[in-house]
């Protein structure tokens, strides 16, 4: 029999509606109830872990007043912000959230092409989450380890979490790596075989590549997260030496020897750096969407976005080490991490340059979507621009454990892929639930958001300069820091404050809207893409109504001359337009 | 790490290369309506699920190159002292081999329909693979008695691990082979099981492949 592509054999494949209301809302396969039960999920962790950032910087801003905080508590609240928002927020809410909604909605397809084991994704998902936050009710509390989770301390006395905390931590590590595969192995299965007919690889939104290839790096990279969490808990439960040397603790030899701490490292980087990517990528290609089409014109060399896309994923393997200059390593080797690391900066230009000239002449609309995106261009430039001091072995061994590092990273993976996250929320919200969301509270939500991280990472960069170290509980007396330095933390605590009451206008705002909002219509946005056109809003199970799309032209036709319309839905035929449309060029 | 580098180097590559043939001399940006009942450029001609499993075990080989650079690399420390393999695991790869071999003949009989041929051939698959695992599990007890525990060393360590972890991969298969076989006694015919039998017997090369790696690692440190 002659190959039919799965997109060409619809009438071949039962779509069983779901009927009962458990079927539909609960257990349910259908990929946009799923989409919502990761992104709900996903923001209700990242909730918690806020809270914890916001009484982090209690202690820091005002040391001592604070009685429920103790250096303990401290710990652990670093800790699990850290792991939350890196894991259980960002991965969850890119790959879980918007890949589930988007990818067959954007790619014509009626479901992912193994919803069973999409939903099983979720719930295992969920089941991680629970054992993650179980931490919280044991004795001894959660793991205070530092999200990195470096042995030797992370499994002896002395820090806290060592009894349960740190058995949960990684037990939860190595659910989510489970869920998350299952749900990885669909998005790409998805995206390479349920395209809709004409949907070729090249004219799918540059979303899809962010997510498709944040999945392959997550596929590839997140089990070396399970190797070590795997090879810990055996150090700590069947006292194994992979990575315990022989530690004295409280006057007593331990039974470990002989293990490697700095094999954890390279494990856990070897995960940790595409992990970057992982989170960055999703959020590049979503923001390349919404700059388009907020800019009314299509984005500036789509190729060159996509191969920059590959680029950086095929680069991300090989920078890990970057993160361990300090562990006393060959220099040679960090010679070498320090040159990837350095190239791996010109594919992510070439991106940033190509947002900017998506902008340059375009019909540039600020709605809230748009001043998300183009935030997201300020924080990550400037977190970027960091990067670079990071990269380069001289200057990082100095800035090493201080505040620098912390502006850093929380710049260019922190602040910016939130930023699209709530740009994106904004964008697709009307298609998700129907209803416009309430623009003035939006846009507010927006400018206290964007100048109030300015206001909290900006001063960090110096407070790094200066050399605070980061992880202190309390500075103390220290003759290196300045008055100034101790003000500069009292205004960081509070602005950090004003941005974490502030997201309550964005939970207020979409909880709201769905009651109270406005009917949005099916194209709000005057969007190009194929979630845009289905027959129904929200789109029903199925997605598609009786006929598949079919798709005719990229994902970028905004402005073309002649037409009537400043946008061309793709799956508007060729014969539309003037054949000789001067429009695109993709140099 | 070399040795994860060096896995998912190829990994990396076929991916990248393939994404890259698909986005050469294109043109996005033209307009064109789609040939009729011609599948999209860069659709994979192959059922969902074998895509499926191909990327499956890139996550596999991902996680097993790991463990194996994790091995290396502990290895050089002083304290590695290795141990002696039981004899017993020769015969348990001749089983697994079997077995493989078995699937393969299974695989072949359901492309042609034969439905007693692929009935013995899945139970002798699944027979072998118990045995195999069984006698793993023997291969532990008899490392235990002599006194080669699990804290002991490095190396004991990553013997218990690293078989446990195969031994797990092959469980996972078992319990397809299991919905599959079930199906077939229950009355199903050799068409509806054929894509579940090939799929069940790349995976088993896989896994054999890979123990046949592992042993090997194994035998020689």
């Amino acid at each position: 029999m002659a190959y039919v592509a799965i997109a060409d054999r619809d009438h071949e494949i039962e779509h069983h509606a779901p009927t009962t209301f458990i079927t539909k809302y609960i257990w349910s396969q259908d990929h946009k109830v799923i989409a919502i039960q990761y992104a709900v999920t996903a923001l209700f962790v990242g909730l918690v872990a806020l809270i914890l950032s916001g009484m982090m910087r209690l202690q820091l801003g005002f040391p001592n007043s604070f009685s429920f905080i103790t250096p303990i508590d401290y710990y652990q609240f670093i800790t699990m912000h850290g792991m939350i928002m890196v894991i259980f927020l960002l991965t969850a809410l890119f790959l879980g959230g918007f890949g589930n909604y988007l990818i067959p909605l954007m790619i014509g397809s009626r479901d992912m092409v193994f919803p069973y084991m999409n939903m099983l994704s979720y719930w295992v998902y969920l089941v991680s989450v629970i054992v993650l936050l179980t931490s919280f009710f044991v004795p001894g509390g959660p793991t205070g380890a530092g999200w990195t989770l470096y042995p030797p301390q992370a499994i002896l006395p002395g820090t806290p979490g060592t009894d349960w905390g740190i058995v949960l931590m990684l037990g939860s590590l190595a659910l989510f790596i489970v869920a998350f595969t299952m749900g990885g192995l669909n998005y790409v299965t998805t995206i390479l075989q349920a395209r809709t007919r004409g949907m070729t690889m090249m004219r799918l939104p540059l979303s899809l590549w962010g997510i498709f290839m944040a999945t392959i790096l997550g596929l590839l990279a997140f089990p070396a997260l399970f190797v070590s969490a795997v090879m810990m808990t055996l150090d700590k439960a069947a006292g194994t030496s992979f990575f315990m040397p022989a530690v004295m603790s409280m006057g007593e030899n331990l039974s470990h020897e002989g293990g490697s701490p700095i094999l954890f490292q390279h494990l856990f980087w070897f995960f940790g750096h595409p992990e970057v990517y992982i989170v960055a990528l999703p959020a590049f290609g979503l923001v390349s969407d919404l700059l388009s089409t907020h800019a009314r014109k299509n984005i500036f060399g789509y190729r060159m976005m996509v191969w920059a896309i590959l680029a950086i994923g095929g680069l991300s393997f090989i920078v890990w080490a970057h993160h361990m200059y300090v562990s006393g390593m060959n220099p040679y080797f960090g010679f070498f991490f320090a040159t990837t690391t350095l190239i791996i900066a010109v594919p992510t230009a070439i991106k940033v340059y190509n947002w900017v000239l998506t902008l340059w002449q375009g019909n540039i609309r600020l709605t809230v979507p748009m001043l998300f995106a183009i935030g997201f261009i300020f924080t990550f430039t400037h977190g970027g621009l960091t990067g670079i001091f990071l990269g380069n072995v001289v200057v990082d061994l100095p800035l090493s454990d201080t505040y620098f590092v912390v502006a850093h990273f929380h710049m260019v993976m922190g602040v910016s892929p939130i930023m699209v996250v709530f740009g994106s929320i904004y964008h697709w919200y009307p298609k998700i639930t129907g209803k416009m969301f309430n623009q003035t509270l939006g846009k507010v939500h927006f400018w206290i958001t964007f100048l109030g991280t300015y206001a909290i990472y900006l001063p960090m960069h110096y407070l790094g300069f200066l050399g605070v170290p980061r992880r202190y509980f309390a500075m103390g007396d220290t003759e290196f820091m300045p008055e100034s330095a101790f003000t500069l933390n009292q205004s960081i605590t509070i602005s950090a404050l004003i941005v974490g009451a502030a997201q309550l206008i964005f939970l207020y705002n979409i909880i709201v809207s769905l009651k109270k909002g406005k009917d949005a219509g099916p194209n709000p946005w005057q969007a190009t893409t194929l979630e845009w056109q289905t027959p129904d809003t929200p789109p029903k199970h199925g997605n598609w109504g009786p006929e598949l799309p079919v798709v005719h032209r990229w994902a970028y036709d905004y402005s073309v001359p002649g037409y009537h319309d400043d946008f061309i839905p793709q799956n508007v035929p060729a014969d539309a337009t003037p054949a000789t449309s001067e429009h695109g060029s993709d140099t | 790490m070399t040795f994860a580098l060096v896995f998912l180097a190829i990994i990396m590559a076929t991916v990248i290369g393939w994404l890259l043939r698909q986005t050469l001399n294109t043109q996005p940006w033209e307009a064109n309506d789609p040939v009729e009942n011609q599948p999209g450029r860069g659709v994979i001609s192959s059922d969902p699920a074998k895509i499926g499993l191909i990327s499956f075990i890139a996550v596999v080989t991902s996680l097993f190159a790991l463990f194996l650079s994790a091995y290396l690399m502990r290895m050089k420390l002083g304290d590695w002292r290795p141990l002696p393999e039981p004899n017993l695991l020769w015969l348990n790869t001749a089983i697994l081999v079997l077995a493989s071999f078995a699937f393969q003949l299974t695989r072949g009989a359901a492309t042609r329909g034969q439905l007693l041929t692929v009935k013995i051939g899945l139970v002798a698959g699944g027979a072998c693979t118990s045995l195999f695992l069984l006698g793993q599990l023997v291969a532990w007890q008899q490392l235990n008695a002599s006194g080669y525990f699990m804290a002991g060393n490095p190396a004991n360590s990553f013997f218990y691990l690293l078989t446990a972890l195969h031994g797990l991969h092959l469980l996972g298969g078992m319990w397809v082979w299991g919905r599959t076989t079930m199906r077939l006694f229950a009355g199903a015919d050799t068409r509806s099981v054929r894509l579940s039998v090939e799929l069940c017997a790349v995976y088993w090369h896989y896994l054999l492949f890979v123990w046949v790696g592992l042993f090997a690692l194994l035998l020689s440190t």
